[in-house]
């Protein structure tokens, strides 16, 4: 192995910080530190699978919430049946086959809509990508027996041999260990044959097709592999709250994950883990300012505002900032430092 | 000699435009063919109808014997075809040897392959490094393609289609831009490549086309109003009245 660069030791340092932290956490009786790591290394993980399309592709999907959805659904579902009865080919509690469906409904949902969206471009592509969103949350809401817009309990997890993913810290280490799979097979791929083309295709679309590559299958195949991993995020995500409902699939969650892939820096290995890192932070601080406000208002306004739910605003100020004034997003920001 | 290239009747209008106005010929294996013709012909139009960018209203083009009229650009590409581009046309963001070893690539067999990594893929670093070399480009090869000059840019046109290795080249007015150096380098160049490859050249520098060209074709809104031998070509009354006599 040759000498690290800046870069390389920034991503070791941060990655080995995820793998420490949280077991710390938990033996130091701080459960809500689990959660909040938890959380974060799941959206990276679809944050990782966004980037291979938005990063290298220059493909800005903004529907990517759905793989989720239908993730979190595949474990969802078929656990509702193995509870409840009925749809008893669907109906069960293992870990392999709600997984497999998850990956397979995510792939499937990636070919069919990506086969239409990638016949557009540019804001073409990120509207119709937000309308197959749409339509798979709309499928969902309209689907009453699994709670429609109130969602859906999880009552038992996805049952995997040799361990419980009841086990808040051993749910994260899953997570982590896959979060490092998502972040390899994301480097191996785009510096690959296959990524070079991809990443051809979004610096000059027209001259890799005079060149011989038939671009619209590459990037076929991109979206479908970048849904699958989101798709798989999906399924940790549902065993991580056991809740789901249609709100996971809003178009506001692909914003916040396309937000998450431009903060952290667009085209690195790390860029999108360091993005939902310090999204899911900052997201706690605004809120827990936000509250601190509120009671600062409350004796002048005698009641409660509630602003806390209101966190979006600075944030969204925030991400302006960074789309408009730092290029390359906080990855880029630390390349130019370390040069 | 047979032909290589044939194009029949083929005809593309643009609104009321008529930028190829029914036009016929033939590229003969091995030669150099020279289009002119002045601003607005329809030069570029005729190569983009033939490496596919852009689709002929009518008529046909028929290279090794097949019709590929109907033929994607990226499928005329694998059989043979290339273009550089008259406004230079490169992946910016990657590096000068990324953007050649792409053109090897692309004729060696499909990209579908996930695991190694392509920079360290020899034969494609080497073949690039090689087209590189032939047009002069090497030292400048790790460089980031945004960071050369215009004529480094025309350069790297010609050295991407070498690499494709491909047997026709379509050059669309590869010296443009260039100052009178270069060109005369250029043409040193392409006149080694004769008889390996089969170029299709449009260009407005005369004495580049007359140096080069064992047969010129003159194109005169959209239509083809002569075709012969450089001679052939200095000496038609028609071609110095329409275009010769106003330069
Ligand atoms: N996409 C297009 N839409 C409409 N008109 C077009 C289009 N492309 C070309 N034209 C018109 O077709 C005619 C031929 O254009 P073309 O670019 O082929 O000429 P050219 O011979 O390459 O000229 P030049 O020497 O300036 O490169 C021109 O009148 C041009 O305005
Ligand atoms: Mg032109």
């Amino acid at each position: 192995m040759g000498r690290l660069s800046a870069i390389g030791w920034v991503t070791l340092v941060f990655m080995l910080a995820l793998a420490i932290l949280p077991p710390i956490f938990m033996w130091t009786g701080q459960p809500f530190y689990v959660d909040l790591t938890t959380r974060l290394v799941v959206l990276a993980i679809a944050a990782v699978g966004l980037n291979i399309l938005l990063g290298f592709g220059g493909l800005v999907s903004f529907g990517h919430a759905a793989f989720i959805g239908i993730g979190a659904y595949a474990v969802g579902i078929p656990a509702y049946h193995a509870t409840w009865g009925g749809m008893d080919f669907i109906a069960s509690y293992n870990g392999f086959f709600q997984l497999a469906l998850a990956l397979a409904a995510s792939a499937l949902f990636a070919l069919v809509t990506g086969a239409i969206a990638l016949r557009t471009k540019g804001v073409y592509f990120l509207m119709i990508t937000m309308a197959f969103g749409q339509m798979a949350y709309y499928f969902f809401l309209s689907l009453d027996i699994y709670g429609g817009d109130d969602g859906l309990t999880i009552d038992v997890r996805s049952e995997l041999p040799l361990i419980s993913l009841d086990n808040p810290l051993t749910l994260y280490l899953v997570a982590y260990v896959s979060l490092v799979v998502a972040m390899f097979i994301k480097h191996t791929l785009v510096n690959s044959r296959f990524g070079m083309v991809l990443q051809g295709a979004k610096g000059n679309n027209e001259r890799m097709v005079t060149l011989g590559f038939n671009t619209y299958k590459y990037q076929l195949v991109a979206y479908v592999i970048s849904g699958s991993i989101a798709g798989y995020a999906g399924f940790l995500l549902g065993n991580f709250t056991t809740f789901i409902s249609p709100d996971m699939l809003d178009w506001t969650r692909s914003g916040e994950l396309m937000f998450m892939v431009i903060l952290g820096g667009a085209s690195t290995v790390l860029g999108p883990v360091l993005g939902s890192s310090i999204f899911i932070l900052i997201e706690e601080v605004l809120k827990g300012v936000m509250g601190w406000f509120d009671g600062l208002l409350e004796p002048l306004i005698g009641r409660e505002l509630g602003l806390e739910v209101y966190w979006h605003l600075p944030f969204g100020l925030m991400l302006i900032f960074v789309v408009l004034f730092v290029r390359g997003g906080l990855m880029g920001l630390l390349k130019r430092r370390g040069k | 000699m047979v032909a290589l290239l044939k194009i029949d009747a083929l005809c593309k209008s643009f609104g009321g435009v008529t930028a190829t106005d029914d036009v016929s010929l033939t590229v003969e294996a091995g030669e150099i063919h020279a289009i002119i013709g002045p601003n607005g012909a329809g030069k570029t139009t005729l190569v983009a109808q033939l490496c596919g960018a852009l689709k002929p209203d009518s008529g046909t083009v028929t290279f090794k014997g097949a019709n590929i009229t109907n033929r994607a650009a990226h499928a005329r590409a694998r059989l043979g075809i290339t273009r550089s581009f008259q406004i230079t046309s490169l992946v910016m963001s990657m590096s000068v040897l990324d953007n050649v070893a792409l053109a090897v690539q692309a004729q060696d067999g499909h990209s579908f392959r996930f695991l190694k990594p392509a920079r360290k893929i020899k034969h494609l670093r080497d073949e690039a490094m090689e087209s590189l070399r032939m047009v002069g480009l090497r030292r400048r090869a790790n460089d980031l393609t945004s960071e050369l000059s215009h004529g480094e840019h025309r350069q790297m046109e010609i050295a991407i289609a070498l690499a494709s290795r491909a047997q026709l080249m379509l050059l669309d007015e590869p010296m443009a831009g260039l100052g009178p150096e270069e060109s005369g380098n250029l043409v040193t160049f392409l006149k080694t490549l004769k008889g390996e490859r089969t170029i299709l050249l449009i260009e407005h520098d005369m004495d580049a086309v007359f140096a080069l060209a064992d047969r010129i074709s003159v194109l005169v809104y959209g239509r083809i109003i002569a075709t012969g031998t450089p001679d052939e070509i200095r000496s038609n009354d028609d071609v110095r009245h329409a275009y010769l006599g106003e330069e």
